[in-house]
């Protein structure tokens, strides 16, 4: 990242600014309903919260210099002007409060997509050198080593192995001309590695031909969550380059929320073309595979379970029936939370808050919304689709003493596969 | 009485013109401000049409998302009453189409005035509630600043005028009628400076919502 300055955060700003951004800071009318829509809001009651104060900063930027009598009024020194300290004290509520979870851009009478211009706000922020540091690091590593988690291959290929003594499968790597790549979270080869076990397992049930490839396995994308497009596109971009190179048909995107925005939503704008590829989330292709008949499942989990939405892949991400046709399949006793699919409720940790270890303490509170939801419920099971999600989850399962088990999705099914089918 | 005959003559007349036109030609440039600014292309492959999605948000915003409603239920009943009741009382009230007629050349039917006297009362209180409610809920008096406030003045001040002319409770005549039509004006001055432009920007921006969730294969 080359120096921050002020300058360089309002040109940021300035490159931002386009018709949707301007005709939201038009219409907004101040009438507080998108304070109802956030977590950061109705956990803390702090009206500071607010999504759209959030973006007291850019809408300076926008009034003063994108119309007419807003540059008037600057030019009568009558407006307040976007500063260091400005963006310092921003920078906690559009960081720390804000998951860019777009519940809110779901309520808004006047249409205004919010956490789109929490995004890109982010941007300027960034440039001007106001991230927290827990995101800066994530970023330099992911840049530097690959991950934000500094996973480098070596760590991987040792899963890899491990994963093969267990289960007898074998995980192909660098095989060119296979049908489908797919990406791995840190997260998932750290601290699930069931993950990759169950990609193995369906896939040879499926007859999927896979790989994965060793120059881009990392999923997560730190630069959309500090909101740098220059981070983002490097990032994006290896995969590209990688999926290009081993022509792969599909990019599989894994149980990761933003991972899936970056690759799929963000990345070929990143890279200014389309990909030569196509881009599905784990969870569309079982769905497929499901319903072409390819994936079979025997008996079923009884318990009294519920799916957590991971906002970026159903919200933001669109894939909102896929899980619950998989869960269907496996779960006998399976119902939603009242609020679900696309107005979910965020389990705290997006959009960067998890890497940033000064919201923790926010985060533990914003967790509340989550745990009412489930208290609501009664269940003995949560399922969910994002690594990032399901340690949050467990996290905050922890910190109010429920015990309850946090699944993955994807290794729910596999569980069931049908074992004797070569 | 003369005097007020004067004034009334000049809202009419010059006053109504240079309204008019600050109004015609400031929202215009505002809205031109906000359309120029166009969007890069998105090259992500995308799920669903954006064109329909748009069109649907544009509708479908009008009513609340229900758990919104249950949580702001002041601001979304209070809302939709003094909006409809503004809205009615401008454009069902027989004299003023009778001005727009004359103005644009185009009529509808109105509605009985009594009606319109009875929607304007309640457009009057509920335009106070919404008043008091930016005053004392912590949310909606932290974001407030001066703008929401004068918006409020300038949208209020046309009701309570007309809502007074009508029952002729200012005398003379003229003087309050003239009130009324400067309280307009007013209206209309400062429309496109302020965040009244949202009865226009909304429809942009609804449309993008909903565009840019339905091509993701959501409806916004």
């Amino acid at each position: 990242m080359s120096e921050a300055t002020l300058e360089r955060g309002m040109n940021a700003f300035r490159e931002q600014m386009n018709a949707p951004v301007a005709s939201f800071f038009s219409s907004c009318v101040n009438c507080g309903m998108c304070a109802e829509a956030c977590l950061f809001y109705t956990e803390t009651g702090d009206p500071k919260y607010t999504p759209i104060h959030k973006l007291e900063p850019l809408r300076r930027v926008w009034e003063q210099e994108y119309t007419l009598w807003g540059r008037l009024k600057s030019m009568l020194g009558l407006s307040e002007p976007v500063t260091n300290e400005l963006l310092e004290e921003w920078e906690t509520l559009i960081y720390d409060g804000c998951t860019l979870c777009g519940r809110c851009s779901m309520v808004c009478p006047v249409g205004n997509d919010i956490s789109y211009m929490i995004r890109r706000a982010r941007e300027g922020f960034v440039a001007a050198g106001y991230a927290p540091e827990g995101i800066k690091g994530a970023s330099r590593r992911a840049v530097t080593i690959g991950s934000p988690m500094g996973v480098k291959f070596p760590a991987l290929a040792a899963q890899i192995k491990h994963v093969e003594a267990d289960s007898g499968l074998t995980i192909p790597v660098d095989v060119e001309g296979a049908d489908y790549m797919a990406l791995l979270s840190s997260m998932e080869i750290m601290n699930f590695p069931e993950y990759l076990e169950a990609l193995a397992k369906i896939f040879k049930q499926a007859g999927v031909t896979w790989t994965i490839s060793s120059e881009a396995f990392e999923a997560t994308n730190s630069g959309i969550q500090i909101g740098s497009s220059d981070i983002a596109r490097e990032l994006v971009n290896r995969v590209v380059v990688a999926a290009e190179k081993l022509k792969v048909k599909y990019v599989i995107s894994p149980e990761c929320g933003h991972a899936y925005t970056a690759i799929r939503w963000e990345g070929p704008n990143l890279i200014g073309r389309p990909y030569e590829f196509k881009v599905v989330h784990i969870l569309e292709l079982l769905d497929e595979l499901r319903s072409a008949g390819r994936l079979k499942t025997e008996g079923t989990e009884d318990d009294r379970l519920t799916f957590h939405d991971p906002c970026q892949i159903v919200r933001k991400g669109g894939v909102l029936e896929p899980p619950r046709n998989l869960l269907n399949m496996v779960a006998t006793n399976f119902v939603d939370m009242n609020d679900s699919r696309e107005m979910n409720w965020c389990c705290g940790g997006g959009g960067g808050v998890s890497a940033n270890e000064r919201a923790e303490e926010l985060r533990i509170k914003a967790f509340k919304r989550k745990k009412t939801q489930l208290d609501e419920l009664n269940v003995e099971t949560l399922v969910t689709a994002c690594a990032n999600c399901r340690l949050i989850i467990e996290e905050g399962l922890e910190e109010y003493r429920m015990e309850m088990p946090v699944v993955g999705l994807t290794e729910m099914i596999a569980e069931h596969l049908v074992e004797d089918e070569k | 009485m003369s005097t007020s005959i004067d004034f009334l003559l000049w809202v009419r007349g010059p006053g109504f013109d240079i309204a008019l036109f600050i109004f015609v030609v400031g929202v215009l440039i505002r809205l031109l401000e906000v359309v120029i600014l166009g969007r890069k292309p998105d090259y992500s492959e995308p799920r669903g049409a954006e064109l329909g999605a748009g069109l649907l948000t544009l509708v479908t915003r009008t009513a609340p998302e229900g758990g919104s409603f249950k949580r702001s239920p002041f601001t979304v009943v209070g809302g939709y009453i003094w909006h409809i009741g503004f809205l009615v009382s401008l454009f069902l009230f027989v004299p003023h189409i009778e001005l727009i007629d004359s103005v644009l050349g185009i009529r509808w039917p109105g509605i009985a005035s009594n009606l319109v006297d009875a929607i304007s009362a309640v457009t009057i209180v509920t335009l106070v509630a919404m008043l008091f409610s930016r005053l004392t809920h912590p949310v909606k008096r932290f974001l407030s600043g001066p703008e929401d406030y004068l918006t409020w003045l300038v949208t209020f001040l046309p009701m309570l005028t007309g809502y007074l002319a009508y029952h002729r409770m200012i005398d003379p005549y003229p003087l309050v009628l003239g009130l009324h039509i400067l309280s307009v004006e007013l209206l209309m001055v400062l429309f496109p400076f302020t965040k009244l432009m949202h009865a226009f920007t909304f429809i942009i921006a609804r449309w993008y919502n909903g565009a840019m969730a339905g091509r993701r294969g959501v409806q916004s």
